[in-house]
């Protein structure tokens, strides 16, 4: 297989840009808004506060006025470079660093998985209701659309006030029992699972409805071009003209509004993870933000940008792989 | 000694639309053994209704509303086109009747190699191969329409407009079918690669024995390579003859203004020097 | 979710260069046209029944915010101490709050609090993707490069984390600096297509000859491109507008936005805080399915215009349905073969393609 150079050394180029913006961004927040609640807890606690930490949350906040901002922004990136998010206020001044470690595997869990199910699903609805024009399986795109339009977080209340409360089929909140702790056992597994289960539906069936209807109208597109036709010629059974040809062109395009959607979707499940009271990424933010905790919120920011990022190279990575076009080597 | 592969009656296609559209007009015709039809006409006349609709592969909203196919079979076996079911005609097509589409079609799937897509027909039609022989078979295609069996790993955006038509050619003759319908299969090539694909079908003709229907609204070209030419307008056949004699004594009137139309390059009549 | 107009990518991924948009047939304008015949085309794309049904939704939703203090039978912040939490009544169409705060007519004012800040936030991030698109789709080289550079980091930097952090600096921060920050976050898909589409257009016959002609740069973009451009802009106003409306009804909902803002998201948010779930099903059921309502009329606005700039999208289903009634299946692999008799004289010849 050919190394695809141009495609790759593009692609790089921008997932840099992007990150030095980001991160761009989170150093000049805090410069912009007031710096003053930060001095006002630091003074507060003037005693616990390490030197070395309270050296790391000046240069994170911009508090050292006598240094000139271009001092402050190397000084910044060298933080980070060391893996040096500053510490929590809200977390008994913890490393930031370690407090979103301990959340990030919960939301890589519950929304990787629902985001990735719910992609794959509504991806093979859409192609199956495109496939069979004006058939009845056209109800499901208002239906879902409807779904799609209703705020995540009402969805996961609503889900909450029906299956938990009334119907008691799942628990609530959290992400496992009372009392446990995490450890590699059945029991706990278990216990993970059936706390997952509902945010994970609830966020696949708000976010279906649009890769349904995305599909559905590429399929709509893609129905109409020669190789369906010559496919048909050929004597191919239909499963494998609706797969193999119509399917398969259909879904790069999807697959390219996949990346660019990954943002939106996260920004919808961290209020889910509010909702459901899962110990998540999101819940950290909106706990960081009702706290004042703005190291933790700026920590927070910067991840959840890289994990996006992240999801958007994998993206990319696929698209490769499914388009030859993207492989072409020459200049 | 007539040997007919094909046999058309009186057969007529409609798309049932508001108001309906006759596309095909009670055609009849009948195809022999080996023969080169040419179908010449401009451009919606309804010859690729018809190439389409003699292997009912136009969708609704066209309908066949009179007349009869009939395929008689190498195996002696006659076959009613239009009686078949839906399993039946799948597999039919390809197998008896295969096609080669318009040059600047877009007719192979971008995505997937023509390997995969030549291998894709032995899959479907000719279970029993495995994986090796169905290979070679597909690398045997590719050397036979001078592609190269090293492009079996190529995908089509990597292929020129010439290559690309050879490995349609290959495909249409992968399960050696008896008859290979072409719509207009050199119009988006340059003439060069034009004449050379021309020669390559006439010589896998010969090697092959098929018999072919040649659409075209390129007259001369008809007269070069057809054994026979039928002329259509507004859906109809108004006129079926050998191709010297067409050119010779066309009997209607508008065969002899299409023959007319053509630019001369010698001061003779037509262009049939070329 | 803003439903992307529907974008072919031929190539690679993520490389709007390469992101061609399928154009209404009708696109190419007359040489001379009028204004106001000019004003009437740039209304087509709402002409279809979804598009129609979208607009008088919102119709509805805007006159409700302006009659806000006709139509509403108590004050949104008026307490009745004698009737907490009470269930639907005549008095309370739609129940009481534990403050005994009348929840119809918190809806009632709540839905202008949506309305000013969604369109506010449509109104700043179309302008934003109509100066970043077009601009980016009319220059060549590195000014539209750097341009949709720009764009894509916004499409990509998750929107909602970074206006929870903006508005949680802020003790009180005012309506128009949330819609500000809700179309900061939203411009990007409307840049994004606009560049798209003025890039197939600026190679279009009309552009070139105008161009020729030495028609100025401004006349050639606001008289020859905009109109032309119109449905993906009303398109990309619509999206973002949804965007901010989920976006907001969010941040509400989570409690960063001051109460004396009421929207939706508030009352969900008083609902939330006060133990509503899931016994006062009033409190909490009407707000969120004036979100989806909305949510769905903006959407419904949109598959119209998408469906006018794809008229496949449109005509598939329908050519289906009218086909279905003729007994005729669209999806059949294989021609129908009926004899019948046709008395109709022929019309005119059509092959296919």
């Amino acid at each position: 297989m050919k190394i695809p150079v141009r495609f790759i050394a593009s692609r790089s180029a921008f997932y840099l840009f992007t990150a030095f913006a980001a991160i761009t961004i989170n150093f000049f927040l805090p410069r912009m808004m007031a710096g003053d609640p930060v001095t006002a807890y630091m003074q507060r606690n003037a005693g616990q506060i390490t030197p070395e930490a309270e050296r790391s949350l000046r240069i994170l906040f911009g508090l050292d006025q006598d240094s000139s901002v271009w001092e402050q922004y190397s000084d910044y990136w060298q933080l980070l470079f060391s893996g040096d998010l500053g510490r929590s206020f809200s977390n008994g001044l913890a490393p930031v660093g370690d407090v979103i470690s301990s959340a990030l595997p919960w939301t890589l869990g519950l929304v990787g998985i629902a985001t990735i199910v719910s992609f794959v699903l509504g991806t093979a609805t859409g192609a199956l209701i495109g496939w069979r024009r004006g058939s009845k399986a056209d109800v499901i795109v208002p239906i879902s659309t409807f779904f799609s339009t209703v705020p995540y977080f009402w969805l996961g209340l609503i889900a909450i006030a029906v299956f938990s409360s009334t119907l008691g089929w799942f628990p609530a909140s959290h992400a496992y029992d009372k009392g446990s702790s995490p450890e590699f056992t059945a029991d706990f597994i278990g216990q993970v699972i059936a706390h997952g289960a509902l945010p994970a539906i609830t966020i696949v069936i708000a976010s279906l409805g649009g890769w349904i209807l995305g599909m559905r109208n590429m399929m709509l597109t893609v129905l109409d071009e020669d190789y369906i036709t010559v496919a048909q010629a050929k004597g191919m059974p239909n499963r494998r003209v609706l797969w193999n040809y119509a399917a398969r062109n259909a879904m790069l395009p999807q697959l390219s509004s996949f990346a660019l959607s990954i943002g939106f979707i996260v920004g919808g499940t961290i209020v889910m993870e509010m909702v459901f009271s899962y110990p998540g990424i999101g819940k950290l933010l909106l706990d960081a933000t009702t706290a004042k905790d703005y190291p933790l919120m700026q920590g927070v920011f910067l991840i959840i940008t890289m994990a996006v990022l992240c999801a958007n190279i994998l993206a990319d990575v696929a698209y490769a792989i499914l388009d030859p076009r993207t492989r072409q080597t020459e200049a | 000694m007539p040997d007919p592969l094909l046999s058309v009656h009186d057969f007529s296609i409609v798309y049932d639309v508001d108001p309906p559209v006759e596309a095909v007009k009670n055609v009849t015709l009948e195809l022999q053994r080996g023969e080169i039809l040419g179908l010449a006409g401009e451009s919606g006349c309804g010859k690729t209704t018809l190439a389409y609709g003699l292997q009912r592969l136009l969708r609704a909203p066209a309908v066949i509303t009179s007349g009869s196919v009939t395929f008689h079979d190498a195996s002696g076996v006659d076959i009613d086109v239009n009686a078949l079911d839906i399993e039946e005609m799948r597999r039919f097509r390809w197998d008896k009747i295969s096609m080669v589409f318009q040059g600047a079609m877009n007719a192979l799937n971008p995505v997937t190699t023509i390997g995969a897509q030549l291998d894709d027909v032995f899959q479907v039609h000719r279970p029993d191969l495995n994986r090796r022989e169905r290979r070679a078979a597909c690398e045997e295609l590719l050397e036979l329409v001078a592609v190269g069996r090293e492009r079996i790993r190529s995908y089509p955006h990597e292929l020129s407009g010439g290559m690309r038509q050879r490995v349609m050619i290959a495909m249409a003759l992968a399960l050696r079918p008896q008859l290979m319908v072409m719509d207009e299969p050199t119009t988006a090539l340059d003439v060069l690669v034009q004449r050379e694909i021309l020669r390559q079908i006439s010589q896998l003709r010969h090697e092959f024995g098929f018999s072919v229907i040649f659409i075209t609204h390129d007259l001369p070209l008809l007269l070069e390579i057809s054994d026979r030419i039928a002329v259509m307008r507004n859906g109809e056949i108004i006129e079926l003859a050998p191709a010297r004699e067409l050119w010779e004594q066309p009997q209607h009137e508008y065969t002899k203004t299409l023959l007319a139309s053509f630019p001369r390059l010698t001061g003779e009549r037509g262009v049939l020097v070329r | 979710m803003t439903t992307p107009l529907n974008l072919t990518r031929p190539a690679s991924a993520g490389s709007p260069e390469t992101a061609t948009l399928r154009s209404p047939a009708a696109s190419i304008p007359p040489k001379e046209k009028t204004f106001l015949s000019q004003l009437a085309s740039s209304f087509a794309m709402f002409r279809n029944p979804k598009s129609l049904t979208g607009l008088v939704i919102l119709g509805v939703f805007v006159a409700v915010a302006l009659l806000g203090d006709v139509l509403a039978p108590y004050g949104a912040l008026e307490k009745d101490f004698t009737a907490l939490r009470q269930a639907p009544s005549w008095a309370h169409l739609l129940g009481t709050t534990h403050m005994g705060e009348d929840i119809l007519s918190q809806i009632i004012y709540g839905t202008r609090g949506v309305l000013i800040v969604g369109f506010l936030a449509g109104i700043i991030g179309t302008a934003i993707a109509v100066v970043m698109g077009v601009v980016a789709g009319y220059t060549r080289g590195w000014r539209s490069e750097s341009l949709s550079a720009i764009t894509n980091v916004f499409l990509v930097i998750p929107g909602l984390p970074l206006i929870i952090i903006v508005a949680s600096q802020f003790e009180n921060p005012p309506l128009i600096l949330i819609a500000a920050v809700l179309a900061a976050t939203g411009w990007a898909w409307g840049a994004r297509v606009l560049r798209a589409q003025t890039m197939s257009l600026r190679n279009r016959d009309f552009i070139q000859a105008a161009r020729a002609n030495g028609e100025p740069l401004h006349r050639i973009i606001l008289v020859e491109m905009l109109p032309n451009l119109m449905a993906i802009i009303a398109s990309s106003f619509v999206g973002t507008v949804t965007a901010a409306v989920l976006g907001l009804t969010t941040l509400a909902f989570i409690g960063v936005i001051p109460i004396t803002n009421l929207n939706w998201g508030t009352i969900l948010f008083w609902a939330q805080q006060n133990g509503a779930f899931p016994d006062f099903w009033w409190w909490y059921i009407p707000a969120g399915l004036c979100i989806a309502i909305l949510g769905v009329a903006l959407s419904l606005i949109n598959f119209g215009i998408d469906e006018y700039v794809n008229p496949r999208l449109r005509s598939a289903g329908e050519r289906a349905r009218a086909m279905k009634k003729k007994g005729l299946d669209i999806n059949e692999t294989m021609t129908i073969v009926r004899t019948m008799t046709k008395t109709s004289t022929p019309s005119k010849q059509e092959g296919p393609k």
